[in-house]
């Protein structure tokens, strides 16, 4: 027994340092490549001043910046749409997952279509459409829509009161000569992000939230009822605990592919990760620099949602152990 | 994930090592040029409905092919967007690229690059909504600018913008189609990129070319000309020496017309450049007629810049910088002799 583990651990380090190996002959060949055909490569470029603007950015940016800052104004900038449409897909997904087994024929129609149009439609295509729309629709800049006091809708996007601004305390959106000036804005770059990537995760969520709650067997909701619990408490206390054990791993996984769908941004002038990481390699060049970056914060990405989903699963466990 | 294409045309260089002096060789043994360009800039590289390539970036194409292969439509067009278009030619695809490319240090010197000669003298420039009243780039104080990325339209923007101490707000498209057509549906209050191309964008993209002006303002300098890899010095010298053959025969009078009877006359200057005296082509690694079917293939550069954006053209560009050095201009060829 002990001997075969020893054995397997063995095989795995082999396995790991054969892969490493092979990873640094790549590195080894590709950079002397690069340097054989005068590609200049390195890092240094991080610490250099951007050169460009960010048109929108949680976090403050110049274009005096550096790289760096540019590229973590644009991981910023990826959270901020990925965040609250992980939110919102999740929220509709479950509805729709749920209607799709309502006992209401036209609701559970409703929902089955809902799920197979937008799943079958490409995102890009979606996200383009959103995108031409919500710009075609709304009003020129210069004839904002004001929505209340100093909140305005254009083609600029919805700009609101927010904190900050020159006076330190309110930053008021006003009109201005061509568009709305100040405040906070969600252009409708962001919003059409947000609203595509919303809409079609909610598609995936929705068929994963119907699986797992079909995965409970029915003889217990059948058992449940005729104990005389509620269709309330069956839900509650029979399928949820049981159906969220299968529903968390493959539901971390949308949340995943929803980040890195985001990265769609570019199609649509959104400025995300990747948008700002292929202008840094176009100024500096540094492709192979760029792309592994990118690589990277992905990665890092895909590991702390890996390690949230178990965190989750091993709590989804405990709760139901304990209802 | 977008940046696909480019992660794997990076991979290219794990597998294929850099291979000096070859280049001729492969476009001779292939007798085809493969020639990167732009996904549709009329007047400069653009398809049209038969798929031929017109434009003063496919005309040196042409005449590439015409004075190596003999044959200007021996070329294989590739287009290729603005992001795409360096790391391609970088990693081995093509065998130049001829596509309004600005010659600036970061890509001539670290990039694996060499930029060959100014095809095309342009500048930066702004497209504006002809109701929005402005006269000046000045005015463009708190503006949302749509813009492509790739380009070096992106940082002239940041810089002319900083120095002026105007805040205005770049929206940054990856696609051509989409940056012009968020423009046009009123997203953005000005479009910039090169004058020249916006002359293409406001005649032939804009719903009506009368609701929009181009902004007297140049922010920046765009020397626009093909590229070739590092580590070929004769096809370097082949791509270069292509150009100021066009150059040249404009200074000396010699057109896609009378190429034929030039060469018996008496000029030695004329002679020599096609190859009725001395044979300037050996010293290339080419034929003596070298320069005469380049400019049998495509007239001189006075004729290119003429028939592709000058004034027999939609595009009605005014020869300007681009007029020869003996006109006023900046078109100067070193001499071929
Ligand atoms: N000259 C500038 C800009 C050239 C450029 O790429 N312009 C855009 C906008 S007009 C273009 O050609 N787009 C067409 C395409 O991506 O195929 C540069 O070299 O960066």
């Amino acid at each position: 027994m002990q001997g075969r583990r020893a054995r397997q651990l063995g095989i795995q380090a082999l396995l790991a340092a054969a892969l490493l190996a092979a990873l640094w002959w790549l590195l080894a060949v590709t950079s002397a490549n690069m340097a054989e055909r005068g590609i200049r490569s390195g890092f240094d470029f991080l610490t250099e001043p951007a050169g460009f603007a960010i048109g929108e950015s949680l976090l403050a940016f110049e274009s005096t910046d550096s790289a760096l800052w540019a590229l973590a104004a644009g991981l910023a900038n990826t959270l901020r749409v990925a965040l609250p449409a992980i939110a919102a897909s999740t929220l509709l997904g479950t509805l729709i997952g749920l209607g799709r087994l309502s006992p209401n024929l036209l609701l559970r129609g409703l929902c089955a279509a809902y799920v197979e149009t937008l799943r079958n439609l490409p995102l890009l295509l979606q996200l383009l459409a959103w995108y031409f729309v919500v710009t075609d629709l709304l009003p020129l800049g210069s004839r904002a829509l004001q929505l209340a006091p100093h909140v305005f809708l254009s083609k600029s996007g919805l700009a609101m009161p927010w904190l900050g601004g020159e006076s330190g305390l309110l930053d008021l959106p006003l009109r201005g000569e061509m568009n709305i000036v100040g405040g906070a804005t969600l252009t409708p770059e962001f919003l059409a992000l947000f609203l595509g990537l919303s809409l079609y995760t909610a598609a995936y969520v929705a068929e994963t939230v119907r699986a797992g709650i079909q995965a409970v067997p029915r003889g217990q909701s059948e058992a449940a009822l005729a104990l005389g619990l509620t269709r309330v408490q069956l839900f509650r206390l029979v399928l949820l605990p049981q159906a969220l054990r299968s529903i968390v791993p493959p539901l971390t996984n949308q949340h995943l592919s929803l980040t890195k769908n985001a990265s769609l941004a570019v199609a649509i002038g959104y400025p995300d990760l990747v948008s700002v990481a292929n202008t840094t390699l176009n100024q500096t060049g540094r492709a192979a620099e760029c792309i592994a970056l990118i690589m990277a914060v992905y990665l890092i990405l895909s590991l702390i949602t890996a390690w949230l989903s178990a965190w989750l699963e091993r709590r989804s466990g405990r709760w139901a152990e304990r209802s | 994930m977008k940046t696909f294409p480019i992660a794997a045309l990076m991979f290219l260089f794990c597998l294929a090592p850099a291979h000096a002096g070859k280049t001729l060789d492969q476009v001779r043994q292939r007798a085809q040029l493969v020639c990167g360009v732009s996904t549709g800039v009329i007047g400069f590289s653009s398809a049209d409905s038969q798929g031929r390539w017109n434009g003063l970036d496919a005309d040196v194409c042409r005449a590439i092919a015409a004075a190596v292969l003999n044959d200007p439509a021996k070329v294989k067009y590739v287009p290729r967007n603005a992001q795409q278009r360096c790391t391609a030619l970088q990693s081995g695809e093509g065998d130049l690229l001829s596509r309004n490319t600005t010659w600036t240090l970061t890509r001539d010197a670290s990039l694996g690059l060499h930029f060959t000669a100014v095809t095309y003298y342009d500048g930066q420039g702004f497209l504006v909504p002809k109701k929005l009243k402005i006269t000046s780039a000045k005015q463009l104080k708190n503006a949302e600018i749509c813009v492509q990325s790739g380009t070096t339209t992106e940082k002239n923007l940041g810089d002319w913008f900083k120095a002026q101490g105007i805040k205005v707000k770049p929206v940054v498209f990856e696609k051509f189609e989409a940056s012009i057509k968020a423009f046009f549906s009123g997203r953005c209050q000005a479009y910039t990129t090169d004058a020249s191309a916006l002359a293409f964008i406001r005649s032939k993209e804009a719903p009506k070319p009368d609701d929009y002006i181009v902004l007297p303002e140049l922010i920046s300098k765009e020397p626009l000309g093909p590229v070739v890899r590092r580590g070929d010095d004769e096809w370097f010298a082949i791509v270069k020496w292509g150009i100021f053959a066009l150059i040249e025969a404009e200074e000396y009078g010699i057109t896609q017309a009378n190429v034929e009877q030039m060469k018996s006359g008496t000029d030695p200057a004329i002679l020599r450049l096609l190859g009725s005296a001395e044979d300037s082509g050996k010293l290339l690694g080419l034929e003596r007629d070298w320069a005469a079917r380049a400019i049998k293939a495509v007239g001189n550069y006075g004729e290119m810049f003429q028939r592709n954006v000058g004034s027999a053209s939609p595009l009605q560009l005014p020869r300007g910088l681009n007029a020869l050095w003996s006109k006023g201009g900046l078109m100067y060829a070193p001499p071929v002799r």
